[in-house]
């Protein structure tokens, strides 16, 4: 299986870098900052590992990372563009392209095939594929999965592994940079968590796909390469931020 | 491309829980279906209901002369001898809302048939085509023809009336009655057409060509000049006992002596131009184009009043009108309120379904979709619930009219309009009732959304 052909890169080896950024809640009278000026860098081909105990500000960070939330202030620089500005608009378009997600309980559509889950975000991209060449392509990735011959199943037709199996498969449909996977493995158990995590690190390994894990779980934070944990809304370790710190 | 994919989306959405969809479009489905089968039952009803109405005289157009006043005394509506027959002729030709012209003049003379003898309350002069303004049939034989009104013939149709008064169980048909002094042959009998509106016996009537009742039947009097219009002339003396018109104080010329030197005539007039419009819809066109017609023929400056004045079964008109808006306006209540209760289903629905596919939303959004995206699919969810609502309605509503039609034998009618607007109603019934589930649909906060249990 050939890798796909990511798209072109804009430059560098940098593909994620925060400066001070801060999100602040504002609930009502009460000021809830809950980052608390994050700084931090991820290079394209890494497999990063983000932890932190609940309240600890991690899905806040994982948000604003995803393009789902805005930060109160800070740069947010993705693939070479500041994104902290956009609309929200913009910033759909940028989910869509440049990052995949997978979640905890992977969010497939009910009664609507493994081929149609996989293919739906190729709905919202701006160059229309056409019919046969979004199935081939979600073909493709399905296999790529082990999925070859569940092309045509339903959610409730699989088990839990090959659920997030099509959830990938689905995140990988517009071959995004960077890929994030919100507690990817909180639904399965163990063994079937172990596929899943070594699927991650041969995406990351074999097609150079950027990837952050996001938990709690120390056991899934071990397959990544480098761990970020925040602690307080504040980057405890891991930030590989050491030479930006002056900038 | 991408319309079409919103489409399919749509259908696949509504396809993963078929038994709900199909529950949601049936109030559309029947408000629809009981619009359209009251439509082409209504229509069907209201074709008969005109066309009786119009039998009863509802198209015709009423051409009298107007008022003559001569040194400050007007002599009242008719006096005014302007219409000739080639008034009538030439509406016929260059009105294209007129559907038939007949001049008409009165005459007044007692029948006498073996022995009997009756007075008609109408004589009537006129041209074979008078039958077809009244929209009234023969029973028996035929009319007479223009040839006849040409010649002067001396051939009428009678009533069922003036049938029943002279020839009881005899067969009118061939024999000749008596009109004032001339024998007219009876070629015809016309149908029964009962009282009229203002409760006049209308088969008390005989009717001839207007040539034979002016020349002949009332010619003979001195009254001749002023049409048929009303006229005691040409009753015979021997026919009436009892004379009740006012004394004459010059001796009136004998009818021999009027036969032998008929009164100089300038130019033919009649009483009244009987004409008919096409549909109950032209009258108003007709009236203009008549009016034109007749002040160019008559050389009537545009500054003058005119000679003639144009009547028209107003009160008919009126009824007619008046049922149909009323069959209108309450097909338009029940479709109204139809709709509505079938588009608050359609809400009702479209927002469980949003709550239900929150997390979809969400997910939707994360991946790339805008919040316009999510606005469009499930507004085209919405459209096409009740677009599919309003086709099965219209199959449903016209196979209701087409058993009503087989089972009851009431007429019906296909409206294309009905089908048309239907459909159009059910589309927008969709964006009005869809747009506020929609819109709460696309304003969810995706992370919000995509927490959602």
């Amino acid at each position: 299986m050939n890798p796909p052909p990511l798209p072109a890169e804009k430059s560098g080896v940098e593909l994620i870098r925060l400066h001070n950024l801060c999100k602040t809640y504002f609930l009502g009278e009460v000021d809830v900052p809950v980052l608390k000026g994050v700084s931090l860098r991820v290079d394209r081909g890494e497999l990063v590992a983000l932890m932190g105990a609940s309240g600890s500000g991690k899905s806040t960070l994982m948000n604003i990372l995803g393009g789902l939330d805005r930060a109160t202030s800070g740069e947010y620089w993705l693939d070479g563009d500041e994104i902290t500005a956009l609309s929200a608009d913009d910033r759909a378009m940028i989910r869509n392209r440049k990052i995949g997600f997978v979640f905890q309980s992977f969010n497939l559509l009910p009664r609507t095939s493994a081929l149609d889950n996989v293919m739906m975000p190729l709905a919202y991209t701006a160059q229309g594929l056409t019919d046969r060449e979004a199935r081939q392509r979600a073909t493709e990735l399905l296999v790529r999965v082990g999925l070859g011959d569940r092309l045509h199943h339903e959610p409730s037709q699989l088990s839990g592994g090959q659920q997030q199996r099509v959830a990938i498969a689905r995140s990988l449909v517009n071959y995004p940079p960077l890929l994030f996977a919100d507690e990817p493995t909180g639904n399965l158990d163990s063994r079937t968590s172990e596929e899943i995590l070594r699927m991650f690190q041969k995406l990351n390994e074999e097609e150079g796909i950027t990837i952050i894990l996001v938990t709690h779980d120390a056991n899934v934070a071990h397959h990544a390469k480098r761990t970020i944990r925040i602690r307080d809304g504040l980057i405890e370790a891991g930030a590989y931020t050491n030479e930006m710190v002056g900038v | 491309m991408r319309i079409y994919k919103v489409f399919r989306t749509a259908l696949h959405a509504l396809r993963r829980n078929v038994m709900r969809s199909v529950l949601t479009t049936l109030g559309i489905i029947i408000g629809i279906a009981a619009v359209i089968a009251m439509m082409e039952i209504g229509n069907g009803v209201s074709t008969m209901n005109s066309r009786a109405i119009a039998s009863l005289g509802a198209n015709n157009l009423m051409v009298r002369p107007g008022s003559a006043a001569t040194g400050g005394f007007n002599y009242g509506a008719g006096s005014n001898m302007a219409l000739t027959p080639q008034d009538a002729d030439a509406i016929l030709r260059d009105c294209p809302m007129i559907r038939a012209a007949a001049p008409v003049v009165g005459a007044s003379a007692q029948a006498i048939y073996a022995g009997k003898n009756y007075n008609p309350q109408t004589i009537t002069g006129t041209t074979p085509m008078y039958l077809d303004v009244r929209d009234w049939p023969l029973d028996e034989g035929a009319c007479f023809t223009d040839q006849d009104v040409r010649s002067l013939a001396k051939v009428c149709i009678i009533g069922h009336t003036i049938q029943q008064e002279l020839f009881g169980n005899e067969d009118p048909l061939g024999k000749e009655l008596r009109l004032g002094s001339v024998n007219l042959r009876i070629v015809g009998i016309l149908s029964r057409k009962g009282a009229s509106t203002f409760g006049s016996d209308q088969d008390d009537v005989i009717i001839a060509p207007w040539t034979t009742v002016k020349f002949r039947v009332s010619g003979s009097s001195s009254s001749s000049s002023s049409g048929g219009g009303g006229g005691g002339g040409g009753i015979n003396s021997l026919s009436n006992p009892y004379p009740t018109s006012t004394l004459q104080l010059y001796p009136s010329p004998s009818q021999m002596q009027a036969a032998d030197m008929p009164a100089p005539i300038r130019f033919v007039t009649v009483s009244q131009i009987l004409t008919a419009a096409v549909s109950a819809e032209d009258i108003t066109p007709a009236i203009n184009e008549m009016t034109d017609l007749l002040r160019e023929r008559h050389r009537i400056h545009p500054e003058q009043p005119e000679d003639f004045t144009i009547r028209d079964m107003t009160e008919l008109m009126n009824t007619l009108t008046s049922v149909q808006t009323l069959f209108g306006r309450l097909l338009l209540i029940v479709a109204a309120i139809s709709l509505v209760v079938g588009g608050v289903g359609i809400m009702n629905i479209m927002l469980v379904s949003v709550t239900e596919r929150t997390r979809e939303i969400g997910l939707r959004m994360a991946v790339g979709a805008r919040s316009r995206d999510i606005l469009r699919q499930f507004l085209v969810e919405a459209v096409l619930l009740c677009l599919s609502g309003g086709i099965i309605g219209i199959c449903l509503g016209r196979g209701a009219s087409a058993l009503v039609r087989y089972f009851a034998n009431w007429p019906t009618q296909a409206s294309i309009p009905a089908i048309v607007i239907s459909v159009i109603v059910s589309a927008s019934v969709g964006i009005v009732f869809g747009f506020y589930p929609a819109w709460k649909a696309s304003r969810l906060d995706p992370i919000e959304a995509l927490r959602y249990e």
